[in-house]
């Protein structure tokens, strides 16, 4: 669980590290990652080719690109006007433009999804999704660890997509470019860097990578178009607490939300679940902005 | 503003209350009067949201709580104490405005993108609480045989009207606002929140007073939305679409004007209940698709709503100001307004000492000590990062120091915000000059004038005079973004003045001028002098200096280099040596 937070909030915190926007569409990046993988798996899931256990985790990899792609053409025609260079043009630099333009973004898609996919949830799910590995028993005769199996490959595949894509910022000429545009943009276009292409580019991977959480996220809990208002709060809370704009801290942020989001399910009902991760987020944000794992920044 | 321009604001709104009357009049299908109820209510949502983020720049997502717990506190008492909304609808404004109060203390630490976050979670944690409570839908009983008095009347009319009433109260509270000190303080800070708080404005003050009000007329509108639907559930009151409505209506009308919210919410709330009507069938989500696209098309087509965007198309190539359009300029008014008086000439003003400030590694002031005498004029030189800057920044409160004491007339300035400190008489000008944008000339400096009156007039005048003795009678109703470098060093001058300082901070106020403008600059600081104001002045220039002040300090490394008279600085050796360099003083 707290793995695939992890990799949703690490795609949420490339767009803001990059770009320095907030994008409140990225719930709807993970929703419609989710319905990509639900309804391949409707589709193709009748041949006997891709019955296979494998298939919807496959999925959900795939709808990175699918929605990469996605993301790629949004922001070629909207977010880009608002952003980026042509953003100082803009008063208090475009973010009063920007968070609202995402807001409505995320409008559109979300209600846009109601119509094209209905307002039933539905869910990927095949017999991992119910089957679970038994640690123990342990401590005395009673307890009992259950892992979740479907969970489990989920959570491996997250880490790997998170250090590969770490990789790829690290290593290639291309997350150099990204690095050099996030650190300071009038800077890498003197460089010869195309900032604008850099910022679509993070733009995509951003949602691309959300996506793949959120297909990893179908495959164990049934899913509707409002689902994405819910878990950018959670990604918020997630990326704020590793300090925004960090790839490392956002993962481990993610992580640390999904945990706590667990372990108070065990203690307190289930409707404060949410609340409770609201409130330490809102705690996190007013007494300490940059977070635990971030660099110290400006919280203006 | 003038008292003309708010009574005009006053007869449109009056004659917007007669029109929506006569064609509620004319209306006779209860569903169209239902639309017609629900309009005012999102135009005061509306209005709420521009009456703080249109005004003061910070961006709420965050209205829903207020709005919710109106509605909720309304469908509440209704239920357990029976209580009329005559008395409720109050009570929701009240509850509304002291939960704006509680939620602006804490949130207004931060800014930019980590406030809009913050808002947004406080509807969304009361929503799972209310969930929680069990109120998943609170129906508020029918009390028919008394309609006057529960508020549910057979008739829709009746809520038109009493929606209306609520709008037009709505209107007529932002027509005050946006006229008083409250407005143009919020503009102040919306267009540059550090110069802002450096003419004495108190940002912290001003902007939860702003949350208050805004956030007590968002409970207002709850309270009587749950009298006009009769269910209330936490979705519909604390959901994020709520607050993205009171948002959009107001971008999509245009931010930071009278109207703006209302024509938004008039055109866009009739069209998406009409689609939704009738098309809910094939396409459930039709709202949300018609407000996302509204919102979108006018990001990229009209970014500041389409208010601005007709206006800019009647009249092109016109500045988009804010702020009052009727100058109240009164240039008979004289310079003594400003004059100080003080007994003693040689008396200490400001006494710095043991001053210390680090950055990393880098020692930015170092136990820096000195004495300013009253009426003087000290200029304070020093190569390039010597902290010349960062000493002012310390001595107007902007950055706090690691130890070492200020003292000004006595009394010590540790940890006292930039506004007390402008208010106790230190103004600054800005090495980066800081205008008010989109605030003219006059505007810009009435600001200033705020810090020790509150009648506008008092404001008007001593603007007029501060105006008037820096020159710049001829630009003051320009926008503050169309001024020339000089005119702009002025207008800070000005402004600063009109705070009425014993002592100015000068921050580079010769750099880039050509000859001419500097002799000119030098004649305005003369007068300015002559009003017995202290000034302390930086410069990097020893020139224009060495003819106007009095003494200098000079600074290297952030450490005192020497002090003395004029003709002894130019002399000192060790000043030469970290001006010129060692060389320079072997061969001299």
């Amino acid at each position: 669980m707290g793995a695939m937070y992890g990799l949703m909030c690490v795609g949420l915190t490339i767009i803001f590290g990059v770009m320095r926007v907030i994008n409140f569409a990225q719930g709807e990046f993970m929703m419609l990652g989710m319905y990509f993988a639900y309804f391949c798996f409707a589709w193709f899931g009748t041949y006997a080719f891709f019955d296979g256990l494998w298939f919807p985790f496959l999925l959900a990899l795939l709808a990175g690109p699918a929605v990469f792609l996605v993301g790629l053409v949004l922001h070629r025609l909207l977010i880009n006007a608002v952003t980026g260079r042509q953003a100082s043009q803009l008063e208090a630099q475009g973010h009063y433009a920007q968070l609202v333009l995402t807001l409505g973004i995320a409008l559109v898609l979300q209600n846009g999804g109601l119509f094209l996919f209905g307002s039933s949830p539905v869910s990927v799910s095949n017999e991992l999704s119910y089957s679970a590995w038994e640690w123990g028993p342990m401590i005395g005769e009673r307890v009992s660890v259950f892992v979740n199996q479907a969970q489990t490959i989920s959570a491996i595949l997250a880490v790997f997509v998170v250090i590969g894509f770490g990789l790829l910022m690290a290593k290639t000429r291309l997350g150099k470019s990204l690095r050099a545009s996030a650190d300071n943009p009038d800077a890498a276009i003197y460089m010869g860097i195309n900032v604008d292409r850099a910022h679509r580019l993070a733009f995509g991977f951003g949602v691309g990578i959300t996506a793949i959480g959120g297909g990893l996220l179908a495959s164990n809990a049934p899913f509707q178009p409002y689902i994405g208002t819910e878990y950018v709060i959670i990604m918020y809370a997630g990326v704020v607490l590793g300090g925004l704009g960090s790839i490392r801290g956002a993962f481990l942020g993610g992580l640390s939300i999904g945990v706590l989001q667990q372990v108070s399910a065990i203690i307190l009902p289930n409707q404060l679940q949410n609340t409770v991760i609201f409130i330490c987020f809102l705690i996190i944000i007013l007494f300490r902005p940059q977070g635990f794992f971030g660099k110290k920044d400006r919280t203006a | 503003m003038s008292v003309s321009g708010v009574r005009k604001d006053f007869l449109h709104i009056a004659l917007f209350g007669l029109v929506y009357i006569v064609l509620a009049a004319l209306v006779s299908n209860s569903y169209y009067l239902l639309i017609m109820t629900i309009v005012p209510v999102w135009a005061v949502m509306g209005l709420s949201w521009n009456l703080f983020s249109g005004y003061s720049g910070l961006i709420s997502f965050g209205h829903a709580a207020f709005f919710g717990l109106g509605a909720y506190l309304v469908a509440l008492c209704m239920v357990v104490w029976e209580l009329n909304p005559w008395i409720t609808i109050p009570l929701a404004t009240l509850a509304g405005g002291v939960s704006g109060l509680l939620v602006g203390i804490p949130t207004f630490r931060l800014r930019g993108h980590y406030f809009a976050l913050a808002m947004l979670a406080y509807p969304l944690a009361l929503l799972y609480i209310f969930e929680w409570l069990g109120y998943q839908e609170v129906a508020l009983p029918m009390n028919r045989e008394a309609p006057l008095m529960y508020m549910q009347f057979e008739n829709p009319f009746y809520y038109v009207l009493l929606g209306l009433l609520l709008l037009l109260f709505t209107l007529v509270i932002t027509t005050l606002i946006s006229h008083s000190r409250l407005g143009m303080s919020l503009l102040a800070i919306k267009l540059d929140e550090d110069a802002a708080e450096a003419v004495g404005i108190n940002t912290l003050y001003w902007k939860l007073v702003a949350i208050t009000i805004s956030a007590a007329l968002a409970g207002a509108a709850g309270g009587f939305y749950a009298v006009v639907l009769l269910v209330v559930t936490p979705l519909a009151v604390f959901g994020m679409l709520v607050s993205a409505q009171a948002l959009i209506f107001a971008m999509f009308g245009g931010v930071g004007t009278l109207w703006g919210p209302v024509l938004g919410a008039i055109i866009l709330v009739p069209l998406s209940e009409i689609l939704y009507a009738r098309y809910a069938a094939d396409f459930p989500g039709i709202q949300g698709v018609i407000y996302g696209v509204a919102i979108i098309a006018v990001i990229l087509f009209a970014p500041e709503g389409i208010l601005w965007k007709v206006r800019s198309l009647l009249r092109p190539g016109q500045f988009r100001m804010l702020g009052s359009s009727a100058s109240v300029a009164d240039f008979s008014a004289d310079e003594s307004l400003l004059a100080v008086t003080h007994d003693d000439r040689n008396e200490t003003i400001l006494e710095v000492s043991d001053l210390s400030k680090a950055y990393g590694g880098l020692q930015a002031t170092d136990a820096l000590s000195f004495k300013v005498r009253q009426g003087e004029l000290l200029g304070i030189i020093g190569p390039n990062g010597a902290g010349k800057t960062t000493l002012f920044n310390l001595l107007n409160g902007f950055v706090k120091p690691d130890k070492g004491s200020i003292h000004f007339q006595n009394k010590a300035l540790l940890n006292l915000r930039p506004n007390r400190i402008c208010a106790m008489g230190i103004a600054r000008t800005f090495q980066v000059a800081k205008p008010f944008t989109h605030l003219s000339v006059l505007d810009n400096v009435i600001v200033g004038a705020y810090v020790h009156t509150s009648s506008r007039q008092a404001a008007g005048q001593i603007a007029s005079a501060a105006i008037a003795l820096v020159g710049l009678e001829q630009q003051c109703d320009l926008p503050g973004a169309n001024l020339t470098n000089k005119e702009l060093r002025l207008m800070e001058l000005a402004r600063a003045l009109a705070s009425k300082p014993s002592l100015i901070l000068v921050d580079e106020i010769l750099a880039g001028l050509d000859p001419e403008a500097m002799q000119e600059m030098l004649v305005v600081l003369q007068k300015v002098r002559a009003l017995g104001i202290t000034i302390v002045i930086i410069e990097h220039s020893m020139q224009a200096m060495v003819q106007l002040v009095d003494r200098f300090v000079v600074l290297d490394h952030g450490a005192l280099l020497a002090q003395g008279s004029p003709e002894e600085i130019v002399k000192n050796p060790a000043v030469i040596e970290a001006y010129l360099g060692k060389k320079w003083l072997e061969n001299a």
